[in-house]
């Protein structure tokens, strides 16, 4: 199908964004468009005016600064998959970004138009709760920054608000004491995940300590499993994989019936916990 | 306010200027307006690959790109790789191979390949190869053929004999 009519306006700063967008309570940030475009062919979306953000070179950048890595909301996957910085700094994004859909999807694909659109089956909403980022958004009020663990709200549901653009993400320099894990399973490459897992822990003693374990494709977002996280920090593997019942509701779909889901989601974790181990 | 905007561009090194509508995608422009009917439309949400374009060098999906976007960018089709001579050997080797049938997919298969060929330093894998070209959807071949294809010009390209 082709899209309904709607204006288009290129931002040529932040704040031009922002007075578009607050000039039209329908407007939609036009990013990467691999997701947005996709609604607009299918009619599932009628905004009534496009507010391109990619002209904004500052928003593509990856920096480093005080003691954080800066993500850009513009960074493209591809990007982001070949820079140094990330899988020197944020290895567990190197690891996890390859699975995103496929390479002419990833050359134009952003960061902040995955986060912001939090798919649920999506691996990077999973990746900034495992690594406890913070999401810069920049407002008509000016810029505020949101814990990924209070970002997503629900289904496709932010903390965005209208007339915000999401601005950066920043994620803590990992001491030498971190671990990272991420697995996921998808029928064919690139397809959203069925079940998948982004991890981190820090290694401690003989253990594991401060970990966490951020599950997607398993529910209406991305998902911290709380006592799983609990019973791997004491030790205690099978405990783990036996929390998930508690921690995770995993859904029904043509994919997948929930009781797959859950049960891939205790092989992942097993795999995830000896990807954790083996780095200790 | 959806009113049509003047834009820009070069398409196979030849310079385009032309008023679109917001809403019209890369690849219904290419088709409908400059009659550059190489690229294919199969599914309209990303999903198929046949629409498979370069804009300023790397692939993207020209049904999830606005025409009105590329106002100043460099845009390649199936057409400009094919009248320069850069896929030939790619070309070549998917007749040899019987890669193509209906020929519906070729455009998108031939884009995709030829990027990951310019990438890697080495010769790809066949495991590679699948997942580079793991977007576009062939309902013809079962893509072993095409995998075939790749890798022959892969090696040949390396002076290696497959
Ligand atoms: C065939 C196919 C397979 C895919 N497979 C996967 C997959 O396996 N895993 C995965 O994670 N993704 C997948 N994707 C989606 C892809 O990763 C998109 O890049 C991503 O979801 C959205 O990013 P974008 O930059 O394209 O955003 P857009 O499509 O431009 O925007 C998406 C939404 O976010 C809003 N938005 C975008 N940027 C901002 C911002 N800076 N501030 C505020 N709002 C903003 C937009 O208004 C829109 O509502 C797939 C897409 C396709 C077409
Ligand atoms: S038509 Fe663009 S991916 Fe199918
Ligand atoms: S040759 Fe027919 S779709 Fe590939």
């Amino acid at each position: 199908m082709k899209p309904a009519p709607f204006a288009y306006a290129k931002a040529r700063s932040l704040d031009h964004a922002i007075a578009l967008l607050d000039g039209a309570p329908d407007a939609r940030v036009l990013a990467g468009g691999q997701s947005l475009v996709p609604a607009l062919n299918m009619r599932l979306s009628t905004p009534s005016l496009l507010v391109d953000i990619n002209g904004l070179r500052e928003l593509g950048e990856i920096s480093r600064r005080n003691g954080h890595i800066e993500i850009g909301a513009l960074v493209r996957h591809a990007q982001a998959e070949r820079s140094s910085a990330i899988a020197q700094l944020a290895p567990l994004l190197t690891q996890a970004i390859p699975h995103i859909a496929h390479p002419a999807i990833r050359n134009r694909g952003t960061f902040g138009g995955s986060i912001a659109l939090a798919d649920p089956a999506a691996e990077l909403p999973a990746c900034l709760l495992a690594l406890g980022a913070e999401i810069e958004v920049t407002g008509r009020t000016g810029r505020r920054s949101v814990a990924a663990d209070e970002f997503f709200k629900g289904l496709f549901e932010t903390a965005l608000g209208p007339g915000d653009v999401l601005t950066a993400i920043r994620i803590a320099v990992p001491g030498s004491a971190a671990r990272f894990g991420f697995a996921e399973l998808a029928r064919r490459h690139g397809d959203y995940a069925l079940v998948g897992l982004a991890a981190a822990g820090t290694v401690h003693g003989g253990g594991l300590a401060d970990v966490r374990l951020a599950f997607f494709g398993v529910g209406d977002r991305a998902t911290r499993a709380r006592q799983a996280e609990a019973a791997l920090e004491s030790g205690n593997l099978d405990a783990a994989v036996a929390a998930l019942q508690h921690d995770l509701s995993p859904h029904s779909d043509v994919h997948a019936s929930a009781a797959t889901r859950s049960h891939l989601a205790g092989v992942l974790l097993r795999r995830v916990a000896a990807q954790l181990d083996s780095s200790t | 306010m959806t009113d049509r905007v003047r834009v820009a561009l070069t398409v196979n090194g030849e310079r385009v200027d032309a008023e679109v509508e917001p809403r019209q995608n890369l690849v219904d422009f290419l088709r409908e307006e400059l009659q550059l009917t190489g690229s294919h439309i199969g599914c309209e949400h990303g999903v198929c690959g046949a629409c498979t374009v370069r804009v300023d060098g790397t692939i993207v999906r020209g049904c999830l790109m606005l025409a009105v976007q590329c106002d100043g960018d460099r845009v390649e089709t199936i057409e400009g790789l094919s009248d320069s001579g850069d896929v030939a050997d790619l070309q070549a080797a998917f007749c040899e191979r019987n890669a193509l049938q209906c020929g519906f997919c070729t455009p998108g298969m031939l884009l995709t390949a030829q990027e990951l060929l310019l990438q890697s330093g080495a010769a790809p894998s066949r495991e590679q190869i699948r997942e580079h070209l793991s977007g576009n959807y062939c309902r013809c071949t079962g893509y072993q053929a095409i995998v075939d294809a790749v890798e022959a010009v892969a090696l040949a390209r390396q002076g290696q004999t497959p």
